[in-house]
């Protein structure tokens, strides 16, 4: 591999240049020192369009550097289109090892999935975000949604809550659920499924969020109060499942529901890839074990 | 500020710029993250005289044009000013109001807090980050930090900080989310104090 300032390399390291990663490095600072706050940032046009993670990867190449171990994900799979092209990216203009391996990892990002294996102290982990204003479904206007978080008036959301409650009888948000960091600055966690809402509190990782269209980056530190946002009488509660794991038999993480045929036929399986092929692996076994789609498959790099 | 640099007396800078500002910036990064946590920078560059290291290498990762750079008065004119505007670039300012970053050489020195950028309602992430050299990270008052970023709690001891800093701290902290975010360098160590940490001089 070329080394990475061989004057022959045609990309600059991690392909963004050095000025676009000092203002996007001043930004995290600025980002982790106000837990929930958006901090907006110059988003540079990237070689994927909008929507396709942007954000987590003008994040990732601020940060990364040839001693990382770089994980990416999409709704948990490593296998996915979306992943496995950032992670080659990453592979090739930062000279960086990739992994499956959740607890090799020491920069995971991710689009829409917190992994079940609980984060480590050593690891960073990057979102894609999509629409970092919580507010923007409730109220259009950027400079409202700015004042209302200046001044902390979040009743509107509190509103949008108890309309929920009322017309379906609980809080029927399932992913994106807002989310209050240290009873401060209300925040999306990015479409992350709400099941993963209470690994964002008490995180020993370091969690960054940036959103390449809308121009923001914001970050949660470790150790930080999260806490999505209830009521007394309808309180938070995640989803949950009457099936286990089809392959790995897991009853503890979040499934996918994956339709098999025309007849209806379908199995529940592990959205965190690596998780249920590690369980598979260590023996455990679910009613479909052995099933077609029972195998690793990642494609060679 | 206009007179021409004598580059026989500017030092170097990073060797490699953007593996060490990469490297820099990733302990940098921790060290925020984790409020009072010591980041050694030693790797990274033998800044010019007045100038610690780790202020240096601070200076080289996070300084460009974009950044207008307040220079505490023992700093200004002298080759620590010539090594920052050949290396970084970056706009200096008088107004301690208009700073981005702000250097300070010695902490006995530091203006008062209030006196840099507190940020604006609605953009608070636009306030001065405020680095202050100290005689020591250790050795000093017992201070106890919480807050984002620190499990419990976390005490450090930095050495050589003006009478009433932590005062100043506290206050700086009451008004979240205004607020500076301090770094304190002493020789190759760095840890953070950001807006959203509380400091309390240990009772006792």
């Amino acid at each position: 591999m070329t080394p990475s300032n061989a004057p022959e390399r045609y990309y600059n390291y991690a392909y963004l240049d050095e000025q676009t990663k000092r203002m996007i490095r001043r930004s995290i600072l600025k980002a982790l020192a106000i837990p929930g706050y958006q901090v907006p940032f110059g988003s540079r046009e990237m070689p994927v369009p909008y929507g396709w993670g942007t954000g987590g990867i003008q994040l990732t190449a601020a940060i990364i550097g040839p001693e990382d171990v770089y994980k990416c994900i999409d709704q948990g799979a490593d296998d996915t289109t979306n992943a496995v092209s950032i992670r080659r990216f990453f592979a090739k203009v930062a000279d960086v090892e990739t992994t499956e391996d959740t607890g090799q990892a020491t920069i995971i990002q991710s689009r829409h999935r917190i992994p079940e294996k609980p984060l480590k102290a050593n690891q960073v982990m990057i979102f894609q975000v999509p629409q970092p204003e919580p507010l923007r479904g409730l109220e259009p206007r950027e400079t409202e949604t700015r004042a209302m978080h200046a001044y902390a008036e979040y009743g509107l959301q509190y509103v949008s809550l108890y309309e929920s409650v009322s017309a379906y009888g609980r809080i029927a948000t399932g992913a994106g659920y807002p989310v209050m960091i240290e009873e401060r600055y209300l925040m999306s966690p990015s479409p992350i499924p709400k099941f993963d809402n209470p690994k964002l509190n008490d995180s020993e990782a370091v969690l960054l969020f940036g959103a390449g269209r809308e121009k923001r980056i914001y970050a949660v530190p470790p150790h930080t109060t999260v806490r999505s946002l209830d009521f007394d009488d309808y309180p938070f509660e995640v989803q949950t499942w009457e099936q286990s794991c089809a392959l790995c038999g897991s009853e503890d993480s979040y499934l996918d529901e994956v339709d098999l045929d025309d007849a209806g036929q379908k199995m529940f399986v592990c959205s965190d890839s690596h998780h249920c092929a590690e369980r598979r692996e260590a023996g455990h076994a679910g009613p479909m074990a052995g099933h077609a789609l029972d195998q690793s498959k990642e494609p060679a790099p | 500020m206009s007179q021409t640099l004598d580059l026989a007396k500017i030092h170097p800078g990073f060797l490699d710029p953007v593996r060490e500002s990469q490297a820099v910036f990733r302990k940098v990064m921790d060290a925020v993250a984790r409020p009072g946590s010591v980041a050694d920078l030693a790797f990274a560059v033998d800044g010019p005289p007045g100038l610690d290291c780790a202020a240096a290498a601070v200076a080289l990762t996070l300084f460009d044009f974009e950044t207008p750079v307040w220079l505490d008065p023992a700093l200004a004119g002298g080759e620590a000013e010539g090594w920052i505007r050949f290396h970084a670039g970056c706009p200096l300012t008088p107004e301690t109001s208009r700073a981005a970053f702000a250097l300070v050489a010695r902490a006995q020195d530091c203006p008062p807090l209030s006196a840099f950028n507190q940020g604006d309602a609605k953009y608070p992430d636009r306030s001065t980050t405020v680095i202050v050299q100290v005689a020591g990270l250790e050795g000093g008052e017992p201070v106890v930090l919480t807050g984002p970023g620190i499990k419990t709690e976390t005490v450090i001891a930095p050495r050589g900080l003006p009478h009433g800093f932590w005062e100043q701290l506290e206050t700086n902290n009451a008004q979240f989310q205004y607020g500076v975010d301090v770094m304190l360098v002493a020789g190759q160590l760095l840890l953070a104090l950001p807006r959203s940490t509380r400091a309390q001089i240990r009772k006792g």
